[in-house]
């Protein structure tokens, strides 16, 4: 009886000892999110989904703006830093990172780039392409890109809009180019030129990175020309990541290559176009 | 039963409990990491190093060539390279990772962020034994490269890697921050460049700078846009001013002491200046580099790691060719408030290893890092940028002393403000500090370069910046960084509290089993004595 007692009791101890070895990790603190990690960082259905409605004729929809709500005249005419409230329609997410999204959305008139608005995971799943919602937060401006600055909060509204693609080949290069900004644009018949080289010194069509220095999965850049002048797209890895059409498109451009190109027209220190998809001539 | 058969049960009931108790010990992690005698050449290693570079195809270079020349000359070992351009990213998905256990072998990182991760049991690897192996620690026998002693490694640089009496890093490049000057404007402001910046001088130029012509343009450049000073990383910039103040930021065990008077008395200045349009930073306006070649910034405060963007002969830049404004640039050191006792932050990438079930993988690990304190790896970074090596042994070759003398000889390799970046750093090695770490100190820098990001959006805003809104300010800072909110559970004196009520049934269940054990002993022996 004693032995099974004795028995017992180790039994119980290893048991309970095994038991409180449990959790291996599960107490390892994060002082940061670890939301962060699920950084949506491509919403690469959604966009194509976008490119593919926008060519099709624009839904006809009554752009009434609700009380309180600016045109988009108006909101271009507003102050810098000054508070703006627009209601507007979302054609492209670009990425939701620690309760923030930012977004590419436009009206009939024109388009407003939301970066970093306030959202949850929860609202950021309901923004599909042609989503109405109402954004308050101020205007900024971030190296030449005008944009709704970090921190806005929006509300979904009923209504729904894709906005029709607009061609700005022949803008390119003129001062009237950014009065497109942040629309989504097409740019027709362009040649890709040289990005710069490899290793091993021969041109390339794009580059990891701007200068080459990342790998497969950073954005994408390329150079594309048109009367002489050379331009540098985009492939934003947030918007298009390296599983989108779009971005193997562009990986598998050659140097000469006649191309058609959709995409949001970014700026930064100077016209830079985010594409969302590319077709070879 | 036999007595043999009895002894037998009660020797391995004895030893399935020792193993259970053992078997406690590191099972909520890893096993503490021991050195190996030996180095096992006959196994194959694959390891993963995740590297951050600034979005440089140089530098990338360099890890790939380090990485080629490693592998030549530990055949058995293959190193998996993995490039990101943000400490922050890196440190969240390491974060990630140590809860599945798939951290890489070897990160680049700071010692904030390692002081997060510590909080997983044994997942990073102390490295004092392995610095101290005579084989295969710094500068050891049997190492196949010509690695730096420890004495080598510059001292001020390997304390940063210290936390809680244990390094857990090495150094791998050092930077500070460097104020780059359009000297052309000051000077054609009527003033004369000082040798060491005082933060007065800064803004009485910045203010003298914001003068406008009746069409808007601004007098110094003639153009509709001018940011006379900008400040590229804000949480440095209160970090530094509250140093030179020699006020509270934090304790080296973690208290909190960001949120006093001193602080209050910076952002309220700073306020002024943003009133006025003398003052902006990174966050709201954009890169420094970009509006000083521009000629739309006078002064942009940045790390000398960025120097490459710097200046009308920049051999980096983002703005076109016609943006370009031609202008003198100087370097300084960061504005001071004593400039006889000038202070500022010593910053730089670091290299953990972090922990794994298998010590040979983790010495094959350890010969990488090492590795990249070689002369081959350290001068050929460091050229790529305004960083100094990490170790003498680097600093005082040959090759580096005459990298540094031909300062200016060219505007790629040698380009002066690159050069005089470093150079700034290797003369104030003395004058350089860092920050406490502790589990949340991370978080605390954040807080300190978001209290100047709010008060400078918030004047933009033309909101009004009062001892209210300052209350609400620490208060939201506080919360949204969760300070003070037991993050630094590692270090510190932080009272554990009392013993959760299962490990207090463990425990009176093992000391119960052990009175019994030792009973039923004693019993046998007494019997065993009687007959």
């Amino acid at each position: 009886m004693k032995k099974k007692t004795l028995a017992l009791t180790m039994a119980m101890a290893l048991v309970l000892s095994l038991a409180a070895c449990g959790n291996s990790n599960a107490d390892v603190a994060t002082e940061s999110t670890a939301a962060a990690t699920t950084e949506a960082a491509t919403e690469a259905a959604t966009t194509e989904a976008a490119t593919e409605a926008s060519t099709e004729a624009a839904e006809a929809v009554a752009d009434e703006k609700s009380e309180g709500v600016m045109t988009y005249e108006e909101y271009m005419a507003a102050d810098l830093d000054s508070e703006v409230v627009i209601e507007a329609y979302v054609q492209a997410k670009q990425s939701w990172w620690e309760d923030k999204a930012t977004l590419y959305t436009q009206d009939q008139d024109g388009a407003y780039f939301i970066y970093n608005a306030a959202c949850s995971e929860e609202d950021y799943a309901k923004l599909v392409p042609g989503t109405k919602i109402k954004v308050t937060g101020y205007k900024t401006e971030w190296s030449g890109e005008v944009e709704i600055a970090e921190g806005a909060t929006f509300e979904i509204e009923e209504g729904s809009y894709i906005a029709p693609v607009t061609d700005v080949t022949d803008l390119l290069g003129t001062d009237d180019l950014i009065n497109y900004q942040n629309q989504f644009v097409a740019f027709k018949g362009m040649t890709v030129e040289a990005a710069g080289q490899d290793a091993d010194g021969n041109d390339v069509a794009f580059l990891y990175n701007w200068d080459g220095s990342g790998e497969d999965g950073n954005d994408l850049y390329f150079n594309v020309s048109l009367n002489g002048q050379t331009y540098t797209f985009t492939v934003e890895s947030y918007l298009c990541d390296n599983t989108t059409d779009v971005y193997n498109a562009v990986k598998n451009l050659k140097i000469g290559d006649t191309v058609d190109m959709e995409g949001f027209l970014y700026w930064y220190e100077g016209v830079n176009p985010h594409i969302t998809s590319v077709t070879v001539k | 039963m036999s007595q043999f058969s009895k002894k037998l049960a009660l020797v391995c009931a004895l030893g399935t409990l020792s193993l259970s108790l053992t078997g406690c010990h590191g099972s909520k992690g890893l096993p503490e990491f021991t050195v190996p005698e030996e180095f096992d050449t006959s196994r194959n290693y694959e390891i993963t190093f995740w590297a951050k570079n600034d979005t440089n195809k140089t530098q990338t270079e360099i890890y790939k060539k380090a990485i080629a020349d490693f592998e030549a000359l530990y055949p058995n070992i293959t190193v998996n390279l993995n490039l990101y351009t943000d400490y922050g990213k890196i440190y969240n998905d390491v974060i990630t990772n140590i809860s599945t256990n798939t951290t890489p072998n070897v990160c680049i990182t700071y010692p904030d962020h390692i002081a997060t991760y510590l909080t997983g049991q044994n997942t990073v690897v102390p490295l004092d034994d392995l610095f101290a192996d005579e084989k295969y620690g710094l500068g050891g026998t049997e190492l196949a490269y010509d690695g730096p002693a420890r004495e080598e490694v510059i001292p001020q640089f390997l304390n940063e890697c210290s936390i809680d009496g244990h390094y857990y890093a090495v150094p791998y490049m050092r930077s500070t921050e460097a104020c780059y000057v359009n000297k052309t404007y000051v000077e054609n402001l009527g003033y004369t460049l000082p040798d060491v910046l005082t933060w007065d001088f800064i803004w009485e130029v910045s203010e003298a700078a914001t003068a406008q012509n009746a069409d808007g343009t601004y007098v110094i450049n003639g153009q509709n846009v001018l940011i006379p000073f900008i400040y590229k990383s804000t949480d440095n910039m209160m970090i530094q001013m509250l140093k030179q103040k020699n006020a509270g930021y934090s304790t080296a065990d973690g208290s909190i002491e960001l949120f006093n008077d001193t602080t209050t008395d910076l952002l309220y200045g700073i306020a002024g200046h943003v009133k006025s349009g003398a003052f902006s930073t990174f966050k709201i306006s954009g890169y420094p580099a970009n509006f000083l070649n521009a000629g739309q910034c006078i002064f942009a405060i940045d790390s000398t790691a960025g120097a490459t963007w710097m200046g009308t002969d920049a051999p980096l830049s983002d703005i076109s060719e016609d943006s370009l404004v031609q202008f003198e640039t100087a370097v300084r050191m960061i504005p001071q408030f004593d400039p006889e006792h000038p202070e500022m932050i010593s910053q730089g990438p670091s290299v953990c290893v972090f922990n794994k079930s298998d010590s040979q993988e983790v010495l094959a690990s350890w010969l990488f890092a090492q590795y990249l304190l070689t002369n081959d790896v350290q001068i050929a970074y460091s050229e790529t940028e305004g960083y100094v090596p990490v170790t003498s042994k680097a600093q005082n070759s040959a090759e580096y002393q005459e990298y540094l003398s031909e300062c200016g000889a060219d505007n790629g390799t040698h380009y002066a403000v690159k050069i005089e970046a470093s150079k700034l750093l290797l003369d104030h090695v003395d004058n350089t500090f860092v920050t406490p770490v502790f589990n949340g100190s991370a978080s605390l820098r954040d807080a300190s370069g978001q209290l100047i990001e709010n008060v400078v959006k918030s004047t933009r805003r033309k909101e009004t910046v009062d001892d209210a809104y300052m209350q609400k300010l620490y208060s939201d800072v506080e919360s949204l960084y969760r300070l003070g909110q037991g993050s630094d559970a590692s270090f510190g004196k932080k009272e554990l509290g009392a013993m959760p009520r299962t490990s207090v049934i463990l425990l009176s269940t093992l000391a119960v089993t052990w009175v019994l054990i030792l009973l039923y002993v004693g019993r046998e022996y007494l019997k065993n004595r009687k007959k």
